[in-house]
């Protein structure tokens, strides 16, 4: 019928290579954020930080293109059909988008008007260790 | 309208008489399935974002996660026990396919074997989980306790671990029952239910949900663990 039909039935030779193609991919995309996390532990440049974060956020999103895409299959499905998944998906840009800003926003407001909830949580408090020793002894 | 006719153009509108998608009726409704459940997890972790965007401090991940089973206590690893638990889904994800490609070729065999490995990283999967909650649980942290100080060294709030349980959680009860799917299904094949109907389109959909089930951990790996 379609062109997505006949790739369906490409010979097995080549879909078992894809599938270990793409395992390869998701493989390394997963080392290149774990090498990202551990570097990002000695770096104490909020916005570099913040760098690092976003491009893992990016190696994410790859990832999960490739597990839909390939072994989820939808890739070789008929267009329309893609369509009715990932279009309504694409909410999420605006429902992602909204959501931090306007949490960042509350957390702006509330310290610009509310100084006593701002100090309270500027207290340092002593090691997880005497925190959970003190207790006892203060009985 | 009457222009428009079956044979003129296939790539035109849907004239009928044929799958407008060109896939069974069950296959369809798993990804509709999945689709709103894809939104459910969403709304999970952007409440999970918004909550820690709105907060002044929160607690590091890598003083959190940073033990590993049988290593001695105090042990510094972080990342290491986490990064197990992603290989063995994704592993278990290859095997799926490999069993729906070997249902496709009504290679019984094969479908049995991927489908036993894909059983076997499954409950890998969810062993390491349940060592890591309890291990949390020893230490002080469930829902509503987090005896975890934010990264600034400032109180934190509950917030953190009442995220961390809920969604692990949610996202473990879903791997808990593509395991218990993909043990039906390893029944069904191997009492060659699939092999009399003449195809094996039911491990397909098993499948789809397995994936989703990875596809999810990718996210929350990353957004507990990474970020």
């Amino acid at each position: 019928m379609s062109h997505s039909a006949q790739a369906l039935h490409h010979d097995d030779g080549s879909a078992v290579k894809e599938i270990w193609k793409v395992t390869a991919i998701l493989s390394v995309l997963t080392i290149i954020e774990l090498i990202l996390g551990f570097w990002m532990m000695g770096i104490e440049s909020e916005s570099f930080r913040l760098a690092i974060k976003g491009s893992i956020v990016i190696l994410m999103i790859a990832k999960a293109f490739y597990i839909v895409g390939y072994f989820m299959h939808l890739k070789h499905e008929l267009k329309n059909l893609i369509m009715t998944i990932v279009v309504p998906l694409a909410l999420f840009i605006w429902f992602i988008t909204a959501f931090l800003y306007e949490g960042n926003s509350y957390k702006n407001l509330r310290n610009r008007y509310d100084p006593y909830k701002k100090a309270q949580t500027e207290i340092k408090v002593h090691k997880n260790e005497e925190v959970k020793e003190g207790k006892p002894s203060a009985e | 309208m009457s222009t428009v006719t079956a044979t003129a153009a296939p790539t035109k509108l849907w004239g009928g008489g044929k799958s407008p998608f060109d896939v069974e009726y069950g296959k369809l409704m798993m990804w509709y399935f999945l689709m709103s459940d894809a939104f459910t997890f969403g709304a999970f972790l952007i409440s999970y974002g918004t909550i820690r965007f709105s907060s002044n401090g929160w607690p590091n991940p890598n003083e959190v996660f940073k033990s590993f089973p049988f290593a001695p206590e105090g042990v510094h690893a972080p990342l290491v026990f986490v990064s197990i638990m992603t290989f063995i889904l994704i592993i278990s994800s290859v095997t799926m396919v490999l069993a729906v490609l070997a249902g496709k070729q009504m290679d019984k065999k094969a479908v049995v074997r991927n489908l036993i490995l894909t059983i076997i990283g499954g409950i890998a999967f969810l062993s390491c989980q349940a060592w890591e909650w309890n291990h949390l649980h020893s230490e002080g942290a469930w829902w509503g306790a987090n005896p975890f100080l934010n990264a600034d060294g400032t109180q934190s709030s509950t917030n953190f671990t009442n995220y961390f349980f809920t969604i692990t959680g949610f996202h473990g009860f879903h791997v808990f029952s593509g395991v218990v799917i993909n043990i039906i299904m390893l029944i069904m094949t191997l009492m060659d239910k699939f092999e009399k109907r003449g195809h094996y389109l039911m491990i397909e959909k098993a499948g789809l949900y397995w994936h989703f089930v990875d596809l999810v951990w990718v996210f929350v790996f990353t957004c507990f663990y990474l970020i």
